[in-house]
């Protein structure tokens, strides 16, 4: 029976996708098998970001709408065999989800797959709340920077409140991700620090993700970060974070990448 | 305090660590359903001023600035001058 995770944030940009993608490969590494949605209907981009782009024939609107099956619309990755894509609608209707639709999209995944995992787009409106809306946990990707946190704090708020887990009278197991994390500025008090963003939101913590490049070089090629450079930082980052939501205990830190003396003197790699 | 300080910038996390705590302590009030005390006492401090002064009810000002131990409240009324004034010393 899968565990369905939502990975949100409230504010845009902090890095759902990738880590919807890192994360799911992550845990597809290890032989679980996993199902990553995309709830970002209109501004589709998981796709993109795991390097499935060309393949899209069917997705979450046309499965909602009866238009195609389950097993049609969904993409088996081309690296892993055991991770499994669904694609958002690239439609401008934006009643296009119906809570039954994915309810029943839900239903039908459940005995299929270890890992649900919801990518919620930005924002509170629809896409955001149904794709929380029957998780079992939840994954807040917080960058440290105000906004970030202000918006992880209201979401913490909807996930205690309008989830199908709180409206029962349970709770939705939640966890920060801080991401973009750069230990030096934060040495510096130049950026806000774990501890500080944690005491804040009052939710433990499931990973620290470091700034890199390596990033927004996976993103390039069209690979989560987990499978394009495993021994990256991020990737390792990601790696214990997949490790902890399987309930394995793996002592917090943050990775980093170590340069040689050449590196420093002339900088990384082209990539 | 090392003297190297004296030529480095204060790091600005702890202003946004501040300011956080504030603002949200005030959110999450408001989402519990707590009623948004500056409208109403907007709304109660002018009933008592228009009962013996004509105000504008555009030319009311009224600001809290939130502190993590004490808050001020300001309220800014503008009176015309010198028709409306019925009553000294306000």
């Amino acid at each position: 029976m899968a565990k369905v995770l939502v990975v949100t944030s409230g504010k845009g940009g902090v890095g759902k996708t990738t880590s919807t993608a890192a994360l799911g490969a992550a845990l597809a590494k290890t032989g679980q098998k996993v199902a990553v949605i995309d709830f970002d209907v209109g501004l589709r981009n998981l796709d993109l970001v795991m390097g499935a782009e060309r393949r899209v024939v069917f997705d979450l609107v046309n499965v909602v709408q009866g238009v195609a099956k389950l097993s049609q619309a969904l993409i088996r990755d081309k690296r892993l065999d055991t991770l499994w894509l669904l694609p958002a609608s690239q439609t401008r209707d934006k009643d296009a989800l119906t809570e039954e639709g994915i309810a029943g999209i839900i239903k039908e995944m459940r005995p299929n797959y270890d890992w649900v995992i919801c990518d919620s787009p930005a924002g509170i409106e629809r896409g955001a709340t149904l794709a929380m809306r029957f998780a079992d946990i939840a994954v807040i990707v917080t960058n440290p920077e105000v906004s970030s946190v202000r918006d992880s704090d209201r979401i913490i708020g909807l996930l205690d409140s309008k989830t199908e887990k709180a409206e029962k009278g349970q709770r939705v197991e939640k966890h920060v991700l801080i991401t973009r994390y750069d230990p030096q500025r934060a040495a510096r008090g130049e950026m806000l620090n774990i501890e500080d963003v944690l005491e804040i939101l009052s939710t433990p913590l499931l990973g620290i993700i470091p700034e890199s490049e390596e990033v927004l070089r996976a993103s390039n090629i069209g690979s989560p970060v987990t499978l394009s450079n495993p021994t990256s930082s991020p990737a390792r980052a990601y790696l214990d974070a997949a490790r902890r939501l399987k309930g394995d205990d793996v002592p917090m830190h943050i990775p980093t990448d170590r340069k040689g003396l050449f590196d420093k003197l002339f900088g990384r790699r082209a990539a | 305090m090392s003297w190297l300080d004296l030529f480095r910038r204060r790091g600005s996390a702890p202003v946004a660590r501040e300011r956080l705590q504030i603002l949200l302590s005030h959110e999450r009030a408001a989402a519990r359903g707590e009623p948004d005390l500056l409208a109403k006492l907007r709304e109660e401090i002018l009933a008592v001023i228009t009962k013996h002064v004509t105000v504008d009810h555009e030319k009311v000002e009224v600001s809290m600035d939130r502190g993590a131990t004490v808050s001020t409240l300001e309220i800014n009324v503008e009176i015309p001058n010198p028709s409306g004034l019925l009553l000294a010393g306000i």
